[in-house]
């Protein structure tokens, strides 16, 4: 028997135990992460559906492929699965699970019960969402503006509302359970500053979760109760004040944005770091600046505000603080450059997508300073540049980020290498694609295209066909990961412990790794990323590049 | 200026170059620095791209000097927007003193104007060009959104507040009006057209629409039929606080805060008079929540404002 399958036959968390209910009770992180891939990648693909079907109606300007009530139905469903389902949950939930413990070096999460409640709620949430959307379907859409949700759409707000406030629960105990596994848990010699960068923006991350998720459950609490009740909390001719549940929404829902994006970031900072074989440059910086983004994402929520009639003098403050955050994002975004400086860069799959994720976070990013500047924004509020924005920022940033991991760590989790050329193939696909979908949607919210319409001025036209085709583009790059991830857990050639020759406490246990992570407790005994010192634990002998 | 920038909306008031200035601005800042990084890191990639499997990188990884810079440089670059985005943004949101003002009903799903001279359009609004115009708006039911791209301009019309949104139009034509806060089944289809008149043609089209009771003098039938006058009068004693002279004065209120008497005061005063009691009087006051359209309160209101006069 060669050494190759010798290694595939020691036990790993995949074969230590089989059977259904081995899976759907356990307690290894690991096992939980496979549960979350399972998870949100079905909500995604019904996301995703949902916004092919929303394409495919914008492609004419007249409202003629589905009536107005379905559409409306339409984008509430795409935006409620794709935030509270896949983005807020997809890099915590699969990757975080998956490889906190190990890089830290400890065998599980501090609460590997809670740990899989976390995954019950999430589940059990996005059922009852589901189950909303499929009953009754829900209009709102995903911001549940009041009045509208509270007082006037017959649609099903309450289920769909309690499906999220349920899933939210789920969000904070796995915070919590992050956050008390990054204090508590570390092997020796791993010091705050020895944690991989992964670590430090799942950290903020948590923070975010832990604080700003309870006032999303007060929130939807209050919006059941509007509808159910009639509390009037809400409701103008009860004294009550619409605009006051923009405040209390996105109080969490702008806090919300950096969950999506910090751990995208996490991911980024790992790619890039094994990819140039080196250090992260300015690493403190990379580490505060996640911390920032997490505590100045708290004090920016009434920048979605500025035409809400809320007074200049609050719209200006926000504005001020909305600028700030930029600043942080800069620093990552000028640190990740800078670390190619010097470095051994090579461009397998997962680095195309760190590469394409710094474009496109780049114009996400800069298009979010137009938008908290007040005189642009009064323009483009609520029009198609906002959403081309934020899909700048969630699908260029959080899916850019995921999948790149998703690859990078592919052999780690299953021991097996997924085919590379299809893998960059499918990054070309899904950079052009989305370039081509959401690029044009700037132009026509300059142009005054509302966002959230169903039918559109014949002018339009073109820039919008042009954005659906892009979309169907896109839609290909996704499906490729599909196939080749299912076709190499059958023929995938075995990875070995390290095919990138990366470093980090993840590449020095087998692939799939043991049950408990490590054969003996692992003892962090130099800094983080040592590419440039040849340290023991690299694979092979790896010399520093020659002087430039 | 008769060259079309591509994709820049027709500018059809004072404000439409005064945002298109910021927004080239910030394209430029946009595409200065996503040149930047992309060269940077392309440059980066591919000089220092991996030449042999074992090669690692070199052991630079921080620099004081570099990080203080594009910390402090961004940070200067991002205040400099700021102000310049406030300052449009104050003088989007302050109308000139001289402006007429018109009053907008948004309901699902249709827009419903009234002119200071009485007449009435739906979902759509005439205006003479060069003229500073003022909309006061609320909403009878949901949230809904002014929005003229031509224009540049916006505001959120929103239940049981006034807000409001202004313009000098420049340039005579017909301009989209869209809802842009998503109020239900008909959102989409919850548009007009502003059109902007020579002010000779608009008077001849002012003359051309039948003729209806301008707003004040509708609010006062109104005043009469509800019988206000029972209580606010100028004369002692009376239940209720005399109006006239009202608007805009501060007025004490029994709590000892003082609020000025603006459209948003009055128009709460009518529909919940129990929130602010004048000071020197009792809670005693009904509210007409339900015997008022909005447009009959802005109409109350507008009678209100007419009433000349020192009151006590």
């Amino acid at each position: 028997m060669s050494s190759e399958a010798m290694a595939a036959e020691r036990p790993n968390y995949l074969n230590a135990t089989t059977g259904l209910k081995s899976w759907l009770l356990t307690l290894d992180h690991k096992r939980i992460g496979i549960l979350y891939l399972l998870g949100v990648s079905a909500f995604f693909v019904l996301g995703g559906i949902f916004a092919m079907l929303i394409r495919l109606e914008l492609v004419t300007p007249a409202g003629d492929l589905v009536q107005p009530d379905a559409y409306n139905r339409l984008f509430t469903s795409h935006g409620v699965l794709m935030v509270f389902f896949f983005l807020i949950p997809a890099i915590p939930g699969v990757l975080g699970n998956f490889l906190i413990p190990i890089m830290i070096g400890t065998k599980d999460l501090a609460f590997p019960r809670l740990n899989l409640l976390s995954w019950y709620l999430f589940m059990a949430g996005g059922t009852m969402a589901l189950g909303g959307i499929i009953a009754g379907g829900v209009d709102t859409g995903w911001t549940f503006y009041t009045p509208y949700s509270s007082t006037y759409t017959m649609t099903a707000v309450i289920p769909v509302g309690l499906g999220v406030f349920v899933n939210g629960f789920s969000g904070i105990l796995t915070g919590l359970n992050f956050m008390v596994t990054i204090h508590r848990m570390r092997a020796p010699g791993m010091t705050w500053f020895r944690l991989p960068l992964f670590v430090w923006s799942h950290y903020a991350t948590s923070l975010i979760q832990v604080l700003g998720t309870p006032v999303l459950a007060i929130t939807l609490v209050l919006l059941v109760f509007e509808r159910a009740f009639h509390i009037g909390v809400f409701d103008p001719t009860r004294g009550g004040d619409p605009v006051f549940f923009q405040h209390l929404f996105w109080f969490y829902s702008h806090p919300a944005v950096y969950i999506m994006i910090l751990p995208s970031m996490a991911v980024i900072s790992e790619l890039i770091a094994a990819f140039a074989r080196k250090r992260i440059f300015g690493y403190h910086a990379v580490a505060f600046a996640s911390i920032g983004i997490a505590v100045l994402g708290f004090l920016v929520w009434g920048h979605h505000m500025f035409v809400s009639g809320q007074s200049v003098y609050a719209g200006t403050a926000f504005s001020l603080l909305t600028m700030l955050v930029a600043i942080p994002s800069a620093i990552k975004v000028f640190n990740w450059s800078f670390t190619l400086y010097q470095g051994s860069v090579s461009f397998q799959t997962p680095m195309l997508y760190a590469l394409g994720f710094i474009g496109l976070f780049m114009i996400g990013g800069l298009t979010g300073v137009f938008l908290g500047t007040l005189g642009f924004d009064v323009h483009v509020h609520d029009t198609y540049f906002v959403v081309a924005h934020f899909h700048y920022v969630m699908v260029g940033g959080t899916i850019m980020g995921y999948l790149g991991g998703l690859h990078y760590w592919w052999p780690k989790i299953t021991g097996k290498l997924y085919p590379e050329f299809w893998g960059k193939i499918s990054a070309l696909l899904v950079f052009v694609g989305f370039n081509l979908t959401f690029f044009p949607q700037f132009l026509l919210g300059y142009m005054g295209m509302p966002r959230r319409y169903h039918a559109y001025p014949e002018e339009w036209q073109v820039l919008n066909v042009l954005s659906s085709a892009g979309a169907s583009i896109l839609g290909l790059g996704f499906v490729l990961p599909v196939l080749y991830f299912a076709w190499s857990l059958k023929k995938g050639p075995l990875a070995g412990r390290n095919p990138w020759g990366a470093r980090g406490l993840e590449w020095e246990t087998d692939s799939p790794p043991p049950t408990l992570n490590f054969d003996e407790p692992p003892v962090m005994n130099h800094e983080v990323y040592p590419y440039a010192d040849g340290e023991p634990g690299s694979t092979s002998g790896m010399k520093p590049a020659s002087a430039h | 200026m008769n060259f079309k920038i591509p994709f820049v909306p027709e500018q059809a008031s004072t404000m439409a170059r005064d945002v298109d200035q910021l927004t080239f601005f910030l394209v430029g800042m946009a595409v200065f620095f996503t040149v930047l990084i992309a060269v940077m890191v392309l440059y980066f990639a591919l000089r220092y791209r991996r030449r042999a499997a074992d090669q690692v990188g070199s052991s630079f990884d921080h620099s004081t000097l570099l990080e203080v810079t594009w910390t402090v440089i961004p940070l200067l670059i991002v205040l400099f927007t700021f102000g310049w985005g406030a300052k449009v943004y104050f003088r989007l949101y302050r109308p000139p003193a001289d402006a007429v003002q018109y009053y907008v009903t948004g309901k699902q799903w249709m827009w419903k104007a009234q002119h200071p001279t009485g007449q009435r359009e739906i979902n759509e609004l005439h205006v003479p060009v060069g003229q500073p115009t003022r909309l006061l708006m609320t909403s009878e039911d949901v949230i809904h959104s002014f929005f003229v791209p031509a224009f540049r301009t916006k505001a959120d019309v929103v239940p049981g507040r006034y807000t409001s949104l202004w313009f000098t139009p420049t340039k005579p034509g017909r301009y989209h009006l869209f809802c842009t806060e998503y109020c239900g089944a008909e959102h989409s289809r919850m548009i007009g057209w502003v059109t902007v008149q020579e002010p000779e043609e608009h008077q001849r089209w002012l003359a051309s629409v039948p003729v209806q009771t301008a707003p004040a003098v509708a609010g006062g039938e109104l005043y009469a039929r509800l019988a206000c006058g029972n209580c606010h009068r100028e004369e002692p004693g009376l239940a209720g606080p005399p109006l006239h002279g009202l608007f805009g004065r501060e007025v004490e209120l029994a709590d000892g805060r003082t609020v000025r008497a603006d459209e948003q005061y009055l128009r709460e005063s009518i529909l919940r008079p129990g929130a602010k009691v004048v000071a020197g009087y009792q809670p005693v006051m009904p509210s007409y929540q339900s015997q008022v359209t909005e447009e009959n309160v802005l109409a109350l209101i507008d009678y209100i404002k007419s009433l000349e006069g020192v009151a006590r």
